[in-house]
C-alpha cells in the first residue's frame, strides 16, 4: 500500500486546487468575457427577476457576434445547411436548384453522406480545393495549394495551433511573438498558456491606427534582449480598432519580416468589413506574391479567415481555415499531425465556409437575393460606423478614429484625475471602473480599453457597431449623456 | 525558415499514429482499385473497408430522424411555419432557438455552454441515476470528448522527468488517448487489463501500475473508459466501487469516458455510471472523491462525431478549479451551436406520446439490436479462426481479438522498424482490402498483439468482413503456428512485466 493509503482517507484537502494547478492557466485572461460580462449577467438576471433597474434590457455591446444583435442570416446558407442536417428536404420544391446541387455536393463529400461523420482533419478535400480556387480568385490569379489548407473550428483554433507549433526555446531563448497593441485578447490568452513571450509593438492612435516600421523595429531590438522574436501577428482588418492596413504599409511589414527572420500570421477575419471609401482589403498574400520571387519564396506565412464575421456572421458554426505558405515540409508534417489530435473541425462549419467561398453566381437562381442580402448588411454596418465615429467625436473628452472596418469602435476618453483615483482606490482599471458605471447606470456593456492593451496612461473602450441602426443610436447617446455625467462627477 | 528544430518540442513529441498511416494507405488502395477496376483489373476486392474506428454514419447508419428534423428547422426558422415537419418537432425547436442569443443558431454563446443546453444534461443525469444530483453549474460544454478532456487534462499538467504528471492509463486505451496526453505533456503510467477476465480491472494491477509510475512521473489521475474502449467490458458496481476506493486511497482524480454508456448488451449486464456508485457509497468517498465524467454526441445511437459536441461533469472538483475550466474553455470562444443542440436532443429525446416517439424508439432499438447480434456474431467466428482469440463485448462499440503471430511476422515486423500488429494490419489491407485498428496503437507489448474490430456496421459489412478475414493473408498463412487459441472462459496470465513500467 502506499503513503497515502498508509495514512488512511485523513486528508481531505483536493486532488486538485488552484495552487497545485497547472501555473501556466492562472494567466489566461480573455477580456472579452471577462468581469464585466459576468456582471453583465447577473444584471440580466435580476432584470428578469423582476428587479428594478434604470433600463429594462442589457446591450451586450462587447463581442462580435451579429445574430445575437439581430442581424438576419443569409438564407442562401442556411437553406443548403437545411438540406444538408436533413436530406429528405431535397424533394421539396420551395428549395431552390442551387441550394439543392451545393448540397448534395457537399453530403457526397461526407462519409455515408451525413454531416455527423468525421471527417478527414485536415478537413473535407473538395471543400479545401474550394477554398483554395476561392483564394485564388481573390488574389488575381495567384496559386493556392489546397494541401496547404486547413480547416479549423474558426479562426481561433487555427491561430492556436500555428502559435502552438512555433513555440520553443528556454531563458533567453524562449520564443518571442510580436503582436500589436492593441490587440484581440484571444493572442495573449494563447500566449499565456503557452508559456510564450508577448513582445507588444504599438499602432499609433494619432495616424488612424496605422503600423509604422519604426515600432516594430523598436519592439523586436527591445525583446532580443530576453527573448527569441521568431513570430509577427498582425490583424487586418484591425481588431479592436478597425483600421485597414494600406498596401504600402503591408509591403513594409512583410519588408520587416524577411529581415528580421519573423513567421507572419495574418488574421484576415474581417476581409468583406471594409466601409472607407479610401480604403481596401489587400490580403497578405496577395502582395507577398507581388512583390516578386525575393520575397514570394522565402517569407512563411499564415492568413486566416473564418465565418463567424463578414456579411454572414455566423459564429456559433465555428467556421474557419489558414493557408500555409513556405512552410519546411517536415514542420508542416508536425501540423498535419498535430490537427489530428483533435478528429476533425465540426463539418457544419466546414460545409458553411464552403458556401461562403463558393457563393451563387451571376447566372444562379439564388444570385439576387444572395447579393441583395449581402450588400444590405455590408451597406447597414458602413452606415453604422460613420455614424458611430460621427457621434463619438461631437462628444467633448471622447476622441474617435474613423473605423475603417471590421465590427468596432475603440474610443479614446478623457478621464479626470478624480476618476482615476478612485478606480485605483477600488483596485479596478480607470476604463473598467468607467465600463462598471456605464453597466450599472445604462444597462451597457463594453469592455474596457484595458483588455486589449493601450499606451500607458491612456483609456478606451471597444464597442461593436452591431446593434440595429436605431438601437445603435439610441446607444450612442446614452454613451454621450454618461460621458457628461462621469466627468461632471469628477470634476 | 522554420525548421523542424524550431517546431515545439512537445509538438514533436506527439507520438505519430499507426492507425494514421494505415488509414492512408487505405486510401491510396482504395483509389487504386477505383482506376484498375474502371480498367478492367481483376482485383482480389472491390472495395476497402475500413472497420477500425467508429463512425455510424460512415458504416451507412442513418442518423437519427428526430435529431436531423429539429436541426434543420433550428438552421432554417421558415420550416416552423410549414406543415413539412412533425409538431414535436417544430416545437423543441423553437424552445431551442429561443433559447440560443437573438434567436439563431449563428450567434456565439456562453463559453462553458447553453444554459438550457446544460439544465436539460443535468436533469438527463438525475433520470438516469434514479435521483442522484446533478446541477448545470457543474456541467462544461465542449467541442467534443477530447477537448473537453484536453481542457481539463491541462489543468493538472506541470513537472519535468521524474516530477512530470502522469495519468493512468488502461492497456488498451482508445487509439486517441496517447497523443492527447502527449499534447498535454501528461506522462502516461499503464495499467493492464485483465484479458482472461473480459479485459476486467484488476485492483491489484493498479497498485502495481501505480508504484511502478511513481518512480518515473508524479501520477494525479486515473483513466479509465466504462463501457471499455477498445474492450468491451462493463463494469459492475463492485469493479466501480473497487476503482474508486483505490482512486481515492492513493488521492488519484478519476476521469472516466462513458460515452458508450447507451451500448450495454451483455447479457445480465447494465450500465451503471461512476457518479451514481459514488453518491451511493459513504460520505467519506462520495464527499471528496474528485470525478470527472465525460459523453460526446459520437455514442453508438446518435453517431453525430462531426458535429463536434460533448460535455463534462465535474464531481467534488474545488469550484475556484472550475472557474478555470469556464477561462479555458473562453478561448474556444464557444462550441459548435449545431452540437450543442444535437447535445439536447441526444439527452432529452422523443417520450412515449410524443409524435416522433415510434420511429424515434425505432431507430435506436435497430442500432441496438445489430450491435448485440454483431457483437456475438464476431466474437464467435474470431474465435474460431486459427491464430486468434476473442473475448466477448458486453458493450460499447469494438472487439478486442488476440492475435497469435509467428516468430516469422514478429521478425519481420523487427526489421522493417514497426510493431507487428501494425505489419499484420497493412498485410490485411493490402491482399484482403479490410483495415482493421493496430493493437500497438498503445504501447502494447510482446508478447500479446491485438487487432481493432469497430462491430457498428450493417451486419451485411460484418459478414464480408469476417469472410475476409476467415483466410489470413497468405504471407501470414505460410507462417502460422499451431493453434493457441484460448476460448473465452480460460484464465490468463496477468501480471507480466511490462517494459513500459
Amino acid at each position: 500500500m502506499s503513503q497515502h493509503a498508509a495514512n488512511g482517507l485523513a486528508s481531505r484537502a483536493k486532488v486538485l486546487t488552484v495552487d497545485n494547478m497547472n501555473p501556466n492557466v492562472k494567466r489566461v485572461e480573455y477580456a472579452v468575457r471577462g468581469a464585466i460580462v459576468q456582471r453583465a449577467l447577473q444584471i440580466e438576471k435580476e432584470l428578469k427577476e423582476g428587479v428594478k433597474k434604470p433600463f429594462n434590457e442589457v446591450i451586450k455591446a462587447n463581442i462580435g457576434d451579429a445574430h445575437a444583435m439581430g442581424q438576419k442570416p443569409i438564407t442562401f446558407l442556411r437553406q443548403v445547411l437545411a438540406l444538408c442536417a436533413y436530406p429528405e428536404l431535397l424533394q421539396d420544391d420551395k428549395f431552390p436548384e442551387d441550394a439543392k446541387q451545393r448540397a448534395q455536393r457537399i453530403l457526397e463529400a461526407c462519409g455515408g453522406h451525413s454531416i455527423g461523420a468525421y471527417s478527414s482533419s485536415q478537413g473535407i478535400e473538395c471543400i479545401r480545393q474550394d477554398v483554395a480556387r476561392y483564394i485564388e480568385k481573390r488574389d488575381g490569379g495567384i496559386p493556392s495549394n489546397p494541401d496547404n489548407i486547413y480547416l479549423a473550428t474558426g479562426a481561433s483554433d487555427a491561430i492556436v495551433t500555428m502559435l502552438k507549433m512555433l513555440v520553443c526555446g528556454e531563458g533567453r531563448d524562449r520564443t518571442g511573438v510580436m503582436i500589436s497593441i492593441p490587440q484581440y485578447p484571444l493572442y495573449s490568452a494563447a500566449l499565456a498558456d503557452l508559456a510564450a513571450v508577448q513582445i507588444n509593438y504599438y499602432l499609433d492612435e494619432d495616424k488612424c491606427w496605422s503600423l509604422d516600421t519604426a515600432e516594430l523595429r523598436r519592439a523586436v531590438n527591445a525583446a532580443r534582449q530576453h527573448c527569441n522574436p521568431r513570430v509577427l501577428c498582425i490583424i487586418n482588418p484591425g481588431n479592436p480598432t478597425g483600421q485597414v492596413q494600406s498596401r504600402e504599409c503591408i509591403e513594409d511589414v512583410i519588408r520587416f519580416a524577411k529581415e528580421e527572420r519573423l513567421f507572419l500570421m495574418a488574421d484576415e477575419v474581417y476581409q468583406d468589413n471594409v466601409y472607407a471609401e479610401d480604403c481596401k482589403f489587400h490580403s497578405f498574400k496577395r502582395v507577398l506574391f507581388e512583390m516578386g520571387p525575393e520575397y514570394s519564396t522565402t517569407v512563411e506565412m499564415a492568413s486566416f479567415h473564418s465565418t463567424s464575421k463578414c456579411y454572414m456572421g455566423e459564429c456559433g458554426f465555428r467556421g474557419g481555415y489558414m493557408e500555409v505558405i513556405n512552410m519546411d515540409p517536415e514542420v508542416k508534417a508536425q501540423l498535419t499531425k498535430m490537427v489530428s489530435v483533435r478528429l476533425c473541425p465540426p463539418v457544419p462549419g466546414q460545409a458553411l465556409l464552403d458556401l461562403v467561398v463558393n457563393p451563387p453566381q451571376p447566372d444562379e437562381p439564388s444570385y439576387h437575393q444572395f447579393m441583395k442580402e449581402r450588400t444590405a448588411v455590408l451597406a447597414t454596418l458602413a452606415e453604422k460606423a460613420g455614424l458611430t465615429e460621427q457621434i463619438f467625436n461631437a462628444v467633448p473628452g471622447i476622441t474617435c478614429n474613423p473605423v475603417q472596418g471590421a465590427m468596432y469602435t475603440f474610443p479614446r476618453i478623457a478621464l479626470p484625475q478624480r476618476a482615476i483615483d478612485k478606480a485605483t482606490e477600488e483596485g479596478l482599471a480607470p476604463d473598467m471602473f468607467y465600463c462598471m458605471r456605464l453597466l450599472e447606470e445604462e444597462g451597457i456593456c463594453l469592455v474596457p480599453g484595458s483588455g486589449f492593451g493601450q499606451r500607458e496612461g491612456t483609456f478606451h473602450f471597444r464597442m461593436t457597431i452591431l446593434p440595429p441602426t436605431e438601437k445603435l443610436k439610441i446607444v450612442l447617446q446614452k454613451i454621450q449623456d454618461f460621458h457628461v455625467r462621469f466627468a461632471q462627477e469628477f470634476s | 525558415m522554420s525548421s523542424l528544430q524550431q517546431v515545439n518540442p512537445t509538438v514533436r513529441g506527439i507520438r505519430a499514429s499507426a492507425h494514421t498511416r494505415l488509414h492512408r494507405l487505405a486510401t491510396h488502395i482504395a483509389q487504386d482499385i477505383t482506376q484498375d477496376i474502371t480498367q478492367g483489373a481483376l482485383k482480389p476486392f472491390k472495395e476497402v473497408i475500413d472497420v477500425s474506428a467508429g463512425d455510424p454514419h460512415t458504416a451507412g447508419f442513418k442518423p437519427v430522424t428526430f435529431v436531423r428534423q429539429v436541426l434543420a428547422a433550428c438552421l432554417l426558422p421558415r420550416l416552423l411555419e410549414e406543415e413539412t415537419l412533425p409538431l414535436d418537432v417544430r416545437r423543441r425547436a423553437q424552445r431551442l432557438l429561443e433559447a440560443c442569443e437573438g434567436g439563431s443558431v449563428g450567434s456565439y454563446t456562453a463559453s462553458s455552454g447553453m444554459c438550457h443546453v446544460r439544465q436539460s444534461i443535468a436533469e438527463f443525469i438525475v433520470r438516469r441515476d434514479v435521483g442522484v444530483p446533478s446541477h448545470a453549474k457543474d456541467i462544461f460544454i465542449s467541442s467534443g470528448l477530447q477537448r473537453a478532456l484536453m481542457v481539463f487534462i491541462k489543468l493538472l499538467a506541470g513537472g519535468q522527468e521524474e516530477t512530470r504528471v502522469g495519468v493512468l492509463t488502461p492497456v488498451p486505451c482508445p487509439h486517441t488517448l496517447p497523443a492527447l496526453l502527449d499534447e498535454a505533456r501528461l506522462a502516461l503510467a499503464p495499467y493492464r487489463l485483465a484479458e482472461g477476465r473480459r479485459w476486467a480491472v484488476d485492483v491489484d494491477e493498479l497498485h502495481r501500475a501505480l508504484k511502478s509510475a511513481t518512480e518515473r512521473c508524479k501520477p494525479r489521475a486515473i483513466y479509465i473508459s466504462n463501457p471499455g474502449n477498445p474492450t468491451g467490458h462493463v463494469q459492475d458496481r463492485k469493479s466501480i466501487e473497487e476503482v474508486i476506493r483505490f482512486a481515492a486511497a492513493e488521492r488519484l482524480l478519476l476521469l472516466v469516458d462513458e460515452v458508450y454508456q447507451d451500448s450495454v448488451y451483455g447479457p445480465g449486464r447494465r450500465f451503471i455510471s461512476y457518479k451514481r456508485v459514488l453518491f451511493e457509497m459513504d460520505g467519506e468517498y462520495s464527499d471528496t472523491v474528485e470525478l470527472v465524467s465525460f459523453h460526446s454526441l459520437a455514442s453508438a445511437h446518435m453517431g453525430e462525431g462531426g458535429l463536434m459536441a460533448g460535455y463534462m461533469e465535474l464531481v467534488n472538483i474545488d469550484p475556484e478549479v472550475m472557474h478555470f475550466v469556464d477561462t479555458m474553455l473562453c478561448t474556444d470562444i464557444s462550441t459548435p451551436v449545431t452540437g450543442q443542440l444535437a447535445l439536447d436532443l441526444m439527452v432529452d429525446p422523443p417520450r412515449p406520446g410524443d409524435l416522433s416517439f415510434d420511429t424515434y424508439s425505432q431507430e435506436i432499438l435497430l442500432t441496438r439490436a445489430v450491435l448485440s447480434q454483431n457483437a456475438q456474431r464476431a466474437q464467435e467466428f474470431l474465435n474460431d479462426l486459427p491464430g486468434m482469440s476473442c473475448q466477448p463485448a458486453m458493450g460499447g462499440i469494438y472487439l478486442y481479438p488476440r492475435l497469435h503471430l509467428s516468430p516469422h511476422i514478429i521478425e519481420k515486423a523487427k526489421t522493417l522498424k514497426v510493431e507487428p500488429e501494425d505489419l499484420y494490419c497493412q498485410m490485411l489491407l493490402e491482399e484482403k482490402g479490410v483495415l482493421l485498428g493496430a493493437g500497438c496503437q498503445y504501447g502494447e507489448t510482446a508478447p500479446s498483439y491485438h487487432l481493432r474490430l469497430c462491430i457498428l456496421v450493417l451486419p451485411d459489412t460484418l459478414e464480408e468482413v469476417l469472410a475476409r478475414l476467415a483466410s489470413p493473408p497468405s504471407t501470414v498463412m505460410a507462417a502460422l503456428p499451431a493453434r493457441e487459441g484460448r476460448r473465452h472462459g480460460e484464465h490468463f496470465v496477468t501480471h507480466q512485466w511490462c517494459p513500459l513500467c
